[in-house]
């Protein structure tokens, strides 16, 4: 590798980063990622499902080393086994009052039994620590050019299905009941969300590895819901926050000798408290002596 | 069982069994209280803080007990006080305080492996997964002499506790001290997920501290009987596991504890099931 060292001209940085090709396969990948992510995570944080997402991310992780024990796709077995983990989650019977309490503790060894196969595995194959290491905190290196090629196709069937169903699965998500009253498919798009969640985490995971999926998947979209109350417009907020936190760590995993997975985690929370602060102040504000506003950005967005 | 004694020889097993059964107890005993409070996320949370305070440990040199301790008690006395305040804590704040805490742990992780490329570190991975079988017998000591104070905490506030985790309205009309046991709880629950973390890793804690406890909560709806049988099969989790992996090297003990605990709660699951079936 030659020479790397970060200068003022931001040009001849992205020209120096861009001269190798695992940096090039990195930063398409992880753009097209950061845009699915934001936009399913956008959902996930409406529908409070956040530890859902958490709990299949991490339930990828054995698939992936078991593939790469057996000499598989690490891709395709991470994207397996969190889909197949989505659908058994999407077609569980609902639990309420003191069998939610059992649920909690199902979830908790499910996701538990599965890291202790994932490590089992790893431990079987000839990879070393560090790949182990990679598939749970991420990482810009292998990213091959056909990865990129499969991620591309994922993506553009994922943005499709979630443009045709945004408008019902937000109605969906807002008010299940009523929704349901107007003829929704409530159970149906749920079920049919979670499985696009086990793909979108799947692909995430490439990039931020399967303990940080968190970072691009609920973390932009959750800070732009707290700029704007607008679902089209907070969903694009999500994807502009995911997308530059994307280019800036990618920039700075390849700077500095620290991990693409801590740069992603630390900017997106940094971009959630400043947004946290920011939507606090602005509410003060409005409360002494705007009160009009107030009313107006609910309605008609931020004034 | 011609292989029992010549297995119970090797020092490295019974500074296993011996840290583990201790270990054990006190994960028994926390996830009774875990499952019943409906705080098994907490756990997981704190397991996050704890893979981190670990590794951080590492990354600068300082003993990794101490900072798996300090920092996993530490958060856990914080959390308590905070719950407090907020009636509805919200998940989005919580899963982004943990992906910034796993954020440090990759940073940290780095920092150690990068400081000892050459000579083939492993510490990362244990504090990940485990290594039971490579406890000094000063370490299982010490891990016991820890896990018999968390369980005798526990077990002096078992009543209190379990009131006010049933009932915390009522409890508190009766003048039970509901926050302060809250807390006290949690940071039980904390020095039980740092000496976990010792024995099966910080990523795979919840297989000690929800699969057991879940377990006997399927098993019988009496409290006190569940949360003896939530220590009994954690134990017997840990024994069977580190068996399991001597009879068969080419599985690692925390794979194997986590396996059995994971097996025992399935079959519960399927017991109740089978009972009614049976009856009818």
């Amino acid at each position: 590798m030659p020479e790397v060292s970060f200068g003022p001209n931001l040009l001849a940085d992205l020209a120096q980063m861009w001269s190798l090709p695992f940096m090039v396969n990195a930063f398409r990948a992880g753009t097209l990622v950061a845009v699915l992510a934001a936009l399913a995570g956008y959902f996930v944080v409406l529908r409070r499902q956040t530890f859902a997402a958490h709990t299949l991310s991490v339930v990828g992780f054995p698939g992936a080393t078991a593939a790469a024990w057996l000499g598989w796709s690490v891709t395709g077995g991470y994207l397996a086994a969190s889909v197949a983990a989505a659908a058994v989650f999407a077609l569980r019977p609902r639990a309420t009052g003191r069998r939610q309490r059992a649920e909690s503790a199902v979830i908790g060894t499910a996701a538990a039994f599965a890291l202790a196969c994932g490590f089992l595995f790893s431990t079987r194959s000839q990879g070393s620590v560090d790949g182990t290491t990679a598939l749970l905190f991420g990482s810009v290196l292998g990213i091959s050019t056909g990865q990129v090629v499969t991620l591309t196709w994922l993506a553009v069937v994922v943005l499709v299905l979630l443009t045709v169903v945004a408008r019902p699965l937000l109605f969906g998500s807002l008010d299940p009941v009523v929704a349901r009253a107007g003829g929704v498919p409530v159970r149906l798009l749920d079920a049919g969300f979670l499985v696009t969640l086990g793909a979108v985490i799947a692909m995430t995971a490439q990039i931020t590895g399967a303990l940080l999926v968190f970072a691009l998947l609920v973390l932009p979209a959750a800070t732009a819901q707290r700029l704007t109350a607008r679902p089209l417009r907070a969903a694009l907020v999500a994807v502009a926050i995911a997308v530059a936190t994307t280019w800036v760590a990618l920039t700075a995993t390849f700077y500095t000798p620290y991990p693409v997975g801590f740069w992603l985690a630390d900017l997106a929370f940094a971009g959630f408290v400043l947004a946290t602060g920011v939507g606090a102040v602005r509410g003060r504000w409005h409360r002494s002596g705007r009160v009009a506003a107030v009313p107006a950005m609910v309605v008609g967005g931020t004034p | 069982m011609s292989w029992l004694v010549p297995m119970l020889g090797h020092p490295f097993i019974r500074h296993a069994l011996l840290a583990g059964t201790g270990v054990a107890v006190v994960s028994g005993l926390v996830g009774h209280y875990l499952v019943l409070r409906a705080q098994v996320f907490a756990a997981d949370a704190l397991s996050h803080v704890a893979l981190t305070g670990a590794l951080g440990a590492l990354a600068f040199g300082i003993d990794l007990r101490l900072g798996l301790f300090v920092v996993t008690v530490g958060v856990a006395l914080a959390m308590g006080v905070l719950d407090g305040r907020r009636a509805d804590p919200d998940e989005v704040v919580i899963g982004g305080v943990l992906a910034w805490t796993l954020g440090l742990g990759a940073l940290f992780l780095t920092l150690y492996a990068s400081g000892r490329s050459a000579t083939g570190e492993t510490g990362g991975t244990s504090v990940l997964f485990g290594s039971i079988l490579g406890l000094s017998a000063g370490q299982a000591v010490a891990a016991t002499v820890v896990a018999v104070a968390a369980s005798l905490v526990v077990l002096a506030v078992a009543r209190p506790l379990l009131f006010a985790s049933v009932d915390g309205d009522v409890a508190r009309a009766r003048g039970v001290p509901t926050r302060a046991l809250g807390v006290v709880f949690l940071a039980a629950t904390a020095a039980a997920v740092a000496e976990a973390t010792q024995v099966v890793g910080a990523l795979l804690v919840l297989g000690l501290l929800a699969a057991p406890a879940g377990a006997a909560s399927r098993l019988t709806a009496r409290p006190y009987r569940a949360l003896a049988l939530s220590v009994l099969i954690a134990v017997l989790s840990v024994w069977v596991g580190v068996s399991a992996s001597y009879l068969l090297p080419k599985a690692p003990p925390s794979f194997t504890i986590v396996a059995t605990a994971t097996v025992i709660y399935l079959v519960a699951g399927m017991a109740g099931p089978a009972r009614r079936l049976a009856q009818a």
